[in-house]
């Protein structure tokens, strides 16, 4: 008799019907709601027609700004899932005492700590940063696109692909229970026999490989595309952050990778290189993935940095003070990155001397993180300061930051770690400087380039009550995680016995509604900013009277960026060029090549993220033909000729002359 | 992608010599050819070296494997890489030296973290039973 199961098994690989978490309740809810949200969006860009438009002007796009504002999408789309993980870990904390086992059973719990962290940093973190970064960079540096504009496509969908990989394990088997770093033996195939840790792989690996080519296009458009006269140290700061971001990417993320394939290999055919057995050393693991994970964390919070620095200066009116140590603190920070990994295992039993060691190199990297402190508030003594929404969120972060990099010195002492290692208070810590740093960093650059990318500013009261929100949210939600830490309550926990500890876990689930509903002002800030668009628009191109060169070019820039290649006299180039009088020119403009849009990118993500999908469930004829097409694809791209055009000097003379019009029209009202 | 890039900018940087690499970019047929032939040594030796079991211990036959492999990467950087102090206005070289001080970070970082962690953490674990 014909055996039907090997058939359905050569077609289906792992995947069942038993598969889809139909026993979960709550992810039956989920779903259902997904489905409804996602049935009427789709219905309505069918409805409006708006799929060829999507299509040809935004899928398809190599033009960089269009690119930075799909990353800040994605990143904004993907904070909403992670909150949920989070807050729902919140609720199950609280009420989780006495006896109760709360409303989460031990398998979903586990599955939402993993997703929340893997989430928030690869899905929520990089692409808001890598947004930001591929937004305003070119601007900044008065170029017309990055270097690679093709590849700059392709990067952004494979992040895409990595977090579609990452969703779609929320209803079709299971996402990982190991935590978000995944350490064996519990990620080995004998202890997580099931999709998760293979969704996580194939998530991570796809996205990576976007993160590291994006890494490498933004060193080559920092390094070679700068306008003349931009020398390296007449760079602005943030241009400055993105490049050694994207440095530690480059250097950094091929570890994750190669970590990553070899746990692969001993999921799938079965080699030791993070087994107990045969030779094999989870710890190896532990050592490899923290030398890609401590440069990550720098990775994140150099730009947000960079974003500081242009809003101090800005919103103060002054040149930033020390831009020289600014600069050097910047390369040093880069540097001592790579010197601490250590320090995230200090309790594994490396002994004293290598614990002394890392603990110490710990302690030096807050020096110079702690000039660039002094260096912001030198910038604002004696400034003539606006309080601005850029300028609230910076102000916070100084807050903020301080207290988690005085918790962060805390547990660089070694002995101090054996206390506090894995306890709630490295939670607090890491959320302390992750949402002080980077978080605010985000919403300080949104607020801030908002004007530039849509032509109006968003609505200061809705950004000010979602600031509030989110800033007080933060103190009610992690305050009481370093008491519960340093009272000896560990991470990850699902239940307690200890009533006493219950205020502390109702204070934090408050906190963490508040920023819930700083995350609902911020939406409604740009539903009403869009809204209002008319009353809050910018005609001038230069809404805070700002410094940098993006701020030289309309609002929204065309797509060529600048009509004439800027020429830079001094740091501050637009701040120089309007002390001296520039004006505009308004004549001799020429045809501008530029490149073409192609969907290249889009169907290799695809095929990327099916070969995942392939891999993740044993469906190896998908894997097999998905790679296929994936190298066919690739190749048959080089033949594509049609790479690039001309925008036509009668066009430019048009868009120019619309933007004079408007200028003149805006100076006189 | 390339020309895309060189004619939607012309002129990026203060300094001319930093810009373009490509006029003394390629090398010449000799010098790939010198390349090649070090490489095929370079190659052979290693395999001699095991097959014959010439130097006896196994421990120096990986050292020596290890210093070769060293030395063709150089070759490879000079020859097919075309690397010097002078290419792309010294951003090569920056970048190198950037590339072997991370190498040499991790490598000795984790040769020493590993040494530490199995010296105190796996107590009776003897490596030469292994084989």
């Amino acid at each position: 008799m014909f055996d039907t199961s090997f058939l359905t098994k050569a077609i289906f690989g792992r995947l069942t019907l038993e598969s889809l978490p139909l026993h979960e309740p709550i992810v039956v809810g989920t779903f259902v709601v997904v489905a409804l949200g996602g049935v009427a969006l789709l219905g309505a860009v069918t409805y409006f027609r708006l799929w060829g438009y999507l299509w040809r002007e935004w899928f398809t796009t190599v033009d960089h700004k269009r690119i930075g504002i799909m990353y800040m999408i994605l990143g904004i789309v993907m904070l909403l899932r992670g909150f949920a993980d989070a807050i729902m870990m919140r609720l199950q904390q609280a009420i989780a005492f006495g006896g109760s086992e709360g409303y989460l059973n031990a398998h979903h719990y586990d599955q939402i700590f993993t997703a929340h962290g893997v989430i928030m940093i690869f899905f929520v973190a990089m692409p808001l940063v890598t947004g930001l970064m591929n937004y305003v960079v070119p601007l900044q540096i008065g170029a017309r696109d990055v270097s690679f504009p093709f590849l700059n496509n392709f990067s952004f969908w494979m992040t895409v692909g990595g977090a579609v990989l990452v969703m779609i394990s929320l209803f079709v088997g299971e996402f990982a229970r190991t935590g978000w770093l995944a350490y064996p033996p519990l990620s080995n195939i004998g202890y997580s026999p099931d999709v998760g840790v293979d969704y996580y792989i194939w998530g991570l690996q796809v996205a990576g490989v976007g993160t590291t080519l994006s890494g490498i296009n933004l060193i080559c458009t920092i390094v070679k595309l700068r306008a003349p006269g931009m020398t390296m140290m007449r760079m602005p700061v943030f241009t400055w952050t993105s490049l050694c971001t994207n440095v530690l990417i480059v250097a950094s993320f091929p570890v994750l990778t190669a970590v990553l394939a070899l746990l692969s290999l001993d999921r799938y055919i079965g080699t030791n290189f993070f087994t107990n057995d045969f030779g094999g050393s989870p710890m190896m693991y532990v050592n490899l993935i923290w030398i890609w994970g401590h440069p990550e964390v720098y990775i994140l919070v150099l730009p947000a940095f960079g974003i500081f620095s242009e809003v101090t200066s800005t919103f103060s009116g002054k040149r930033l003070f020390g831009y020289t140590s600014m600069v050097y603190a910047t390369v040093v920070i880069t540097i001592l990155s790579y010197l601490v990994w250590l320090h995230h295992f200090f309790t594994m039993g490396s002994g004293a001397s290598v614990n002394s060691f890392f603990g110490i190199t710990t302690m030096i990297i807050s020096i110079p993180t702690g000039a660039k402190m002094f260096n912001w508030l030198f910038t604002m003594y004696r400034g003539r300061i606006r309080f601005e929404l850029p300028m609230m969120w910076t102000v916070a972060f100084m807050f903020t930051f301080v207290i988690g990099g005085m918790t962060g010195v805390l547990l660089a002492v070694p002995p101090a770690d054996f206390v506090l290692h894995n306890s709630l208070f490295l939670i607090a810590h890491f959320h302390n400087v992750i949402i002080g740093g980077v978080v605010f960093g985000a919403f300080a650059g949104i607020a801030y380039w908002f004007p530039k990318a849509f032509g109006f500013r968003l609505d200061p009261f809705w950004g000010k009550l979602s600031f509030w929100f989110w800033v007080v949210g933060f103190y009610f939600a992690f305050m009481p995680l370093y008491v519960l830490g340093l009272m000896g309550v560990t991470r990850r926990l699902r239940v307690f016995d200890d009533p006493s500890l219950q205020i502390w876990f109702i204070i934090a689930g408050i906190g963490a509604f508040l920023i819930f509903l700083g995350i609902i002002s911020f939406l409604v800030q740009i539903a009403v900013s869009v809204l209002k668009r008319e009353a809050l628009k910018d005609v001038t191109g230069d809404p805070w009277n700002a410094r940098t060169l993006e701020w030289a070019t309309s609002s929204p820039p065309p797509a060529y960026n600048f009509a004439f290649t800027p020429v830079v006299h001094d740091n501050d180039a637009w701040w120089d060029m309007k002390r001296r009088g520039y004006r505009r020119p308004l004549t001799g403009f020429k045809p501008i090549h530029m490149p073409s849009n192609t969907g290249t990118g889009v169907i290799l993500a695809a095929l990327a993220t099916a070969m995942g999908f392939g891999l993740i469930w044993y469906i190896w004829w998908l894997a097999a033909v998905s790679f296929i097409g994936l190298l066919a694809v690739a190749i048959g791209h080089t033949f594509n000729y049609h790479r690039d055009y001309h925008i036509p000097a009668d066009e430019v003379v048009r868009v120019e002359d619309a933007r004079t019009h408007l200028l003149a029209a805006g100076a006189k009202s | 992608m390339k020309a895309d890039t060189h004619s939607l900018q012309p002129a990026h940087d203060a300094h001319p010599a930093d810009g373009h690499g490509e006029h003394h970019a390629g090398g010449s047929r000799e010098s790939y050819l010198i390349g090649f032939g070090l490489s095929v040594i370079l190659t052979a030796i290693p395999f001699w070296l095991v097959m014959s079991g010439a130097l006896g211990d196994k421990q120096l036959t990986g050292l020596a494997i290890t210093v070769l492999a060293a030395i063709q990467i150089v070759v490879h950087m000079v020859y097919f890489l075309h690397m010097n102090t002078r290419s792309e206005g010294g951003w090569t070289m920056m970048a190198l030296i950037f590339t072997i001080i991370m190498v040499v970070i991790g490598l000795t970082g984790t040769l020493w973290v590993m040494h530490h962690l199995n010296v105190n953490m796996m107590p009776g674990h003897d490596m030469s039973t292994m084989q």
